[in-house]
């Protein structure tokens, strides 16, 4: 594995598209993450399995520049990030792309507007080139997750959409803008059977592409399939890691019982 | 039937043209009511006189509510820099440091109200609340109650550019139609707008989608103080007299006159030219019932009942299902009233 990640990286000298050393992050007094050591190679796929509360999202916040860790260093491509710095914007230049959980659409504005927020496309006097941006999203509406084609066009508002369009334009934003390392916080939630396929699919391109992934997910059997390595959350910490083939999926899925009737057995 | 259905949720949805309908509807039931006074040029010249400082300011407030925030310090900025140009004028005898320093004290009070709100966290009603206080009683102070008459200002240079007339047409109406057009063109095609709009929207969302919402909030109340300033600069002029307690009328006709044309209470949704026609409006109204013979004291209660119909209309529009439950239960009372009736 290791050696693997050697190899790849000997092309242009760095390793792991992110690394997180000895993270903390608290709410007020409520200690959300203590002491994360977090890695993700430059082809790899990472599962990020551990309960509700178990400081996942709290984690790929951090990493997407939303939250400030209280305490830890971050390096993206090996060179280290200055927290002060660190920002949304700056995950973008550095070609981090998130898919949040739940909310990460403006509900009463034209899907156009939601591809492009952030990075609008602006002319050479710093308007936004609406012409464009539309005609772009309207591209993207066609092969979007989730649409079956009735109706819905660029200027089209968020609220017009189901759960799983929505899921659908917050992941083809992602897709657009080509990221070195995508992360996904549960993206299947509120998408049918078949859509979860292609979501599994666009991971899988992912890897193909030689770009990385953090991947989020309930559902086990998913994240067992795709992830090249599993990390375990519980309480904010890390406690279990497992390269691809290292548990089957029935010892994994006793283990996630176990952390969750309180048993944290999962160190490895 | 359903291409008929979406033309018609298309003309509604077009911005302004609702309230467009209703204006045009208003001038004729007034054309009608008062042809002596509607039917000729003069009453239109001296609406175009009057409106531009409330005009001003509700395109500039537009684009507060547009982030789901509110400033209600504007009126004490309108007697700040009012202040402050007329001191500069009548004491000084420099209009243009007087033109610079007052927008500038507005600059000022938008950039208190901001980083009070922005940084400090405390709720923009509250915060400008209370330095709509703190700025409206500082000019009390500083102009120790006195206002001042700006008999001779018509002669300056200063005058002629922002308030003169070329023939009955009075300038004050281009500049705030200037002001309508870029506003509309930062709210709509600037980045910094589509940034308040996400924030009105709902503000986790900006932040996840990397808008720093601190910045942009107090970038909006400096712009909010400099027009209004700019408002009170025009109004200064025209009226050729300061004098302490000059905004306060100003707060609830420009909240109307955006409410009116369609911005959403609720934030994320703004229209500009809404907000323009909803100025015209509400500068009507006062003229048009009093021309029509209704005493002038019933011009507010008016002004309330649109204010209520524009809000409730806009909802049905906007928010069917909101809008329709608001209606149902409507309905249901007024029937149970009837029943009791019967």
């Amino acid at each position: 594995m290791k050696q693997l990640a050697k190899a790849s990286s000997a092309l242009d000298g760095w390793q792991h598209m992110v690394r997180l050393q000895k993270v903390d992050m608290t709410f007020g007094k409520v200690q959300a993450l203590s002491h994360v050591d977090f890695r993700v190679g430059r082809n790899e796929i990472v599962g990020l399995l551990g309960d509700n509360g178990a400081g996942k999202s709290t984690l790929i916040k951090i990493i997407s520049g939303v939250l400030r860790p209280t305490a830890g260093r971050i390096w993206v491509r090996d060179v280290a990030v200055d927290l002060e710095d660190y920002s949304v914007r700056m995950a973008h230049e550095l070609r981090i792309e998130t898919v949040h959980q739940g909310q990460s659409l403006g509900e009463k504005q034209p899907l156009w507007r939601n591809l492009f927020v952030g990075r609008q496309i602006t002319g050479r006097f710093g308007f936004i080139d609406v012409k464009k941006e539309k005609a772009i999203a309207q591209q993207l509406l066609r092969h979007a997750i989730g649409f079956r084609g009735h109706g819905i066009n660029a200027d089209s508002t968020v609220r017009d959409l189901s759960g799983g369009e929505r899921q659908g334009i917050a992941i083809a934003r992602a897709m657009y803008f080509q990221a070195d390392l995508i992360v996904l916080d549960e993206p299947t939630t509120a998408l049918a059977v078949s859509e979860v396929r292609k979501v599994l699919a666009f991971v899988e391109g992912v890897k193909a592409a030689g770009h990385a992934c953090i991947y989020i997910e309930h559902n086990l059997a998913h994240a067992h399939e795709v992830a090249d390595r599993l990390v375990i959350l519980d309480r904010g910490r890390v406690v279990g890691e497992f390269a691809k083939g290292e548990i089957a999926l029935p010892e994994l899925t006793k283990r996630m019982i176990a952390l969750h009737e309180g048993s944290p057995d999962g160190h490895s | 039937m359903a291409t008929a259905d979406s033309n018609a949720s298309r003309i509604l949805r077009t911005e302004g043209l609702p309230i467009l309908a209703v204006f045009l509807a208003l001038v004729i039931a007034f054309m009608v009511a008062a042809p002596e006074v509607f039917l000729g040029y003069r009453i239109y010249m001296s609406f175009l006189a009057t409106v531009p400082p409330l005009l001003v300011l509700a395109v500039a407030l537009t684009l507060v509510i547009a982030a789901g925030e509110i400033d209600l310090s504007f009126p004490s900025v309108i007697a700040l820099s009012g202040w402050v140009l007329a001191y500069c004028i009548h004491e000084l005898r420099s209009p243009w440091l007087g033109l610079i320093l007052a927008l500038g004290s507005g600059a000022v009070v938008g950039y208190v109200n901001g980083v009070l709100v922005a940084r400090a966290g405390i709720p923009s009603i509250i915060a400008t609340l209370a330095t709509q206080f703190l700025w409206g009683g500082l000019t009390t102070v500083f102009s120790q109650g006195l206002s001042y008459s700006l008999g001779d200002v018509e002669e300056l240079f200063l005058w002629g550019v922002l308030v003169g007339r070329i023939g009955p047409f009075p300038v004050q109406a281009l500049w705030a139609l200037g002001v309508s057009v870029v506003l509309w063109l930062v709210l709509n095609r600037r980045r910094f707008g589509e940034h308040l709009l996400f924030i009105g929207d709902n503000a986790r969302v900006a932040e996840v989608v990397g808008v720093n919402v601190a910045r942009e909030k107090i970038r909006m109340f400096v712009l909010m103080g400099v027009m209004a300033a700019f408002a009170s600069v025009l109004l200064t002029l025209e009226n050729k007299n300061f004098f302490n307690t000059q905004g306060g009328g100003y707060l609830l006709e420009v909240m109307a006159a955006v409410f009116i044309g369609g911005t959403s209470v609720f934030g994320g949704k703004a229209s500009v030219i809404g907000s323009v026609v909803g100025s015209f409006l509400i500068g009507m109204v006062e003229a048009g019932l009093v021309a029509t013979g209704l005493q002038g004291f019933w011009v507010r209660a008016v002004v309330g009942v649109v204010f209520l119909a524009a809000v409730v209309g806009h909802l049905v529009i906007d928010e069917p299902e909101r809008g329709r439950s608001l209606l149902r239960s409507i309905g249901a009372k007024l029937r149970i009233g009837r029943k009791a009736h019967s």
